[in-house]
């Protein structure tokens, strides 16, 4: 490959940034961060659009220029949980300010849904609300799908009930399960708590496709037991809003992120970590600092390791990662330690496909995301 | 023929008239021989086609619903004797199509409570009692509301419908079988009116004329003699606009909720056939495992319904058809 000149133009604003970029033979890169118009301008002029590899920058607090680049096109398909979908259509947004010509499409068919159409190579990146399971992991090694794992907030799983709800100040995890659970299955509020009113519970639940189903339910039934049948489920999490928030006596839950986009209309209830003895709610320092346990989890996205030597899906993966911190925030999410960002960036950088999740005899493993999510536990 | 030669004698020119009517010049015997059979067999596939993708999907749905009985943990008994529909839900799974066929049944009820006395009376007005020029702007109208995307109606039943039917009466639910059906009846109002409509339409004048003739009123005239010699359409009207309830998706999909229950109180939430096979297909089971085979059982079943449907509004056509010559 002929060499090229690169000629580097930059414009520093305020933060002194230290660029890492490892580049054997890199031809086009260009890092973007969200829309604010300060920052670091780059510019690689050399050959377009031949195999590039990939290459990263760990450039949280750096801003890009409000530059388009109307060279890269192509698509971006992604689907998977609807916890996870604020996120990536954040990411999706910025992104296509800055390349209009890509095409970023995001479904949401539930993490369950997301991965039966991930494992089987159809598309380019899944959203996910829990680790890949055991059998989606064998589903995509028998596709011959390979993927990086890579997580990109915390999340606080919400259990909400109507603004009008006066007696629900809150909820130990007992209480919870005597709402949620097959065997008790509390018909009216006073079977929760004595001196709660006669009415009867109305339970509006994520569809049993959807991560954060699957989350609640091990943690409020177990790995064997179940919940309760009589719930109206719905894999889309606004229909859940408008179902808790039409009946004062309803109770739901999901991501803290539609609580946060609908706090005017519905009630977080503070949760009794088991540890502390105390009413946690959820916020961003509670859920960061795992003092709203059970309820804080990552979330995370499944990247195809094919699609990522597509140009368009480089870009926006190192996009996504760049920004998740910040995006995880502005959807009313948490960000995750620098170190995870740090790590993440080094899955793709070194090409480390895998599982996490997963023991290598196909087991769950399971511990907080700074425990699990080391380079030793990869597995594929 | 309607131009037919006058006054001509000789074959000569009869064979010119008939070129100039059959188009161009003499063409051989056999070319037209097979244009004909090109043309016959271009109109049977055509025919065929049609016959052969119902032929497909009826295979399809057969084929995956005998799948769906040959999983473990179903059986037919479960499946025609349970009002339990869980494929998803709790400890036990359990199928029992009944739970969906009352909430299609209690949507279809409400529906049809509003659609077919309110369709009927609006065709009856358009057809004895509204002047020309009324009935040539009312009837387009009105069917205007059969050309509104069903999704439209779906969240107008969600957002507006439910939250008046909630100030009226407080143990309304968010979801519920009431204002979808109300939704859906509204949808079906066209169909009921314009199909009765043109079977009012379609009785002769000289029984509206005789009515008259014997002194009768407008009203009497309608009542005794018009809608007795329409009955025939207007219950094939009313059969179409029940089918097309029973088969309604997007509106209770977005308004009725996705709780399967048998009860008779249309406030409460229910689920329909269609609205599961929504719930089904947009994502909500992630393996080929037995809830995924369930949607084609509860598809078949459906399809069995609105076939029986159609067989017996043929029926019925055929027993109340009144011919006059």
């Amino acid at each position: 490959m002929k060499s090229s000149r690169h000629v580097i133009r930059i414009k520093t604003r305020r933060i002194v940034v230290s660029l890492l970029v490892s580049s054997h033979q890199t031809n086009f890169l260009t890092i973007h961060t969200l829309d604010t118009g300060y920052g670091i301008m780059k510019r690689f002029f050399g050959t377009l659009f031949t195999t590039s590899i990939l290459a990263f920058s760990m450039s949280l607090g750096l801003v890009a220029d409000a530059q388009v680049n109307l060279q890269l096109q192509g698509k971006v398909d992604i689907d998977g949980s609807s916890t996870v979908y604020p996120i990536s259509e954040a990411a999706a947004a910025s992104f296509t300010k800055k390349f209009p010509n890509v095409n970023v499409n995001v479904g949401v068919s539930g993490t369950g849904g997301g991965f039966k159409r991930f494992t089987t190579g159809a598309t380019d990146i899944s959203d996910a609300s829990r680790p890949i399971k055991d059998s989606e992991f064998a589903a995509a090694k028998a596709a011959g799908v390979a993927f990086y794992e890579l997580p990109v907030a915390y999340d606080g799983l919400t259990i909400v009930v109507h603004k009008d709800n006066d007696w629900v100040d809150h909820l130990t995890v007992d209480e919870i399960k005597k709402i949620f659970n097959a065997e008790t299955a509390a018909k009216s509020w006073s079977a929760v708590r004595a001196g709660w009113p006669d009415n009867e519970i109305k339970i509006f639940a994520p569809g049993t496709d959807s991560g954060t189903f699957d989350y609640f339910k091990e943690v409020v039934a177990g790995k064997e037991g179940s919940l309760r049948d009589d719930m109206s489920t719905s894999e889309d999490d606004n229909v859940l809003v408008t179902g808790v928030s039409g009946s004062p006596n309803a109770i739901g839950f999901f991501g803290v992120a539609y609580y946060e986009e609908n706090k005017e209309k519905l009630k977080a209830v503070p949760v009794v970590n088991p540890e502390l003895g105390q009413p946690v709610s959820p916020t961003s320092v509670t859920i960061e600092n795992g003092t709203y346990a059970p309820f804080s989890r990552p979330l995370f996205i499944y990247v195809n390791a094919k699609s990522l030597r597509r140009p368009e899906v480089k870009q926006f993966v190192t996009f996504y990662i760049t920004n998740a911190a910040l995006m995880a925030k502005q959807t009313g999410y948490v960000a995750l330690p620098p170190s995870i960002y740090q790590e993440v960036t080094d899955r793709c950088r070194k090409r480390k496909v895998g599982t996490h999740y997963l023991t290598p005899e196909h087991n769950k493993r399971s511990g907080p995301v700074t425990e699990v999510y080391k380079a030793e536990n990869l597995v594929n | 023929m309607s131009t037919a030669p006058t006054s001509v004698t000789d074959s000569q020119n009869l064979d010119d008239r008939a070129r100039e009517i059959l188009g161009g010049a003499r063409r051989s015997l056999a070319a037209v021989r097979a244009r004909e059979v090109a043309i016959y067999g271009l109109l049977i596939a055509s025919g065929l086609f049609s016959l052969l993708v119902t032929a497909a999907i009826v295979g399809v749905l057969f084929t995956e619903t005998l799948n769906f009985f040959r999983a473990d943990e179903v059986t037919v008994s479960n499946f025609l004797g349970s009002a339990k529909w869980n494929p998803l839900l709790g400890s036990e799974k359990s199928f029992g199509i009944w739970a969906l066929v009352s909430g299609t049944l209690l949507v279809t009820a409400v529906a049809m409570a509003i659609a077919l006395p309110l369709g009927l009376v609006t065709a009856v007005y358009l057809s004895e009692y509204a002047p020309a020029r009324v009935r040539g702007v009312l009837k387009p109208l009105l069917e205007i509301l059969a050309g509104v995307p069903t999704v439209v109606y779906g969240f107008f039943a969600l957002m507006t419908i439910t939250p008046w039917l909630q100030w009226m009466n407080s143990d309304v639910n968010v979801f519920n079988a009431l204002s979808g059906g109300i939704a859906v009846g509204i949808l079906c109002l066209p169909t009921v009116c314009s199909l009765a409509e043109d079977a009012l339409q379609a009785v002769p004048r000289s029984l509206r004329d005789a009515a008259y003739g014997l002194g009768g009123t407008r009203f009497d005239a309608t009542i005794k003699v018009i809608l007795p010699a329409a009955t025939s359409g207007i219950v094939s009207a009313f059969l179409l606009a029940i089918a097309r309830a029973i088969g309604e998706t997007m509106i209770v999909a977005i308004a009725c909720g996705s709780r399967p229950q048998v009860t008779a109180d249309p406030r409460d939430e229910i689920q329909t056939m269609t609205g599961f096979m929504v719930q089904m297909a947009g994502g909500d089971v992630s393996n080929f495992g037995t809830e995924y085979y369930s949607m084609y059982a509860v598809a078949f079943s459906l399809f069995m319904i609105t076939l029986s449907l159609t067989m017996v509004g043929n029926l019925v056509r055929f027993r109340f058809r009144e011919t006059y010559e």
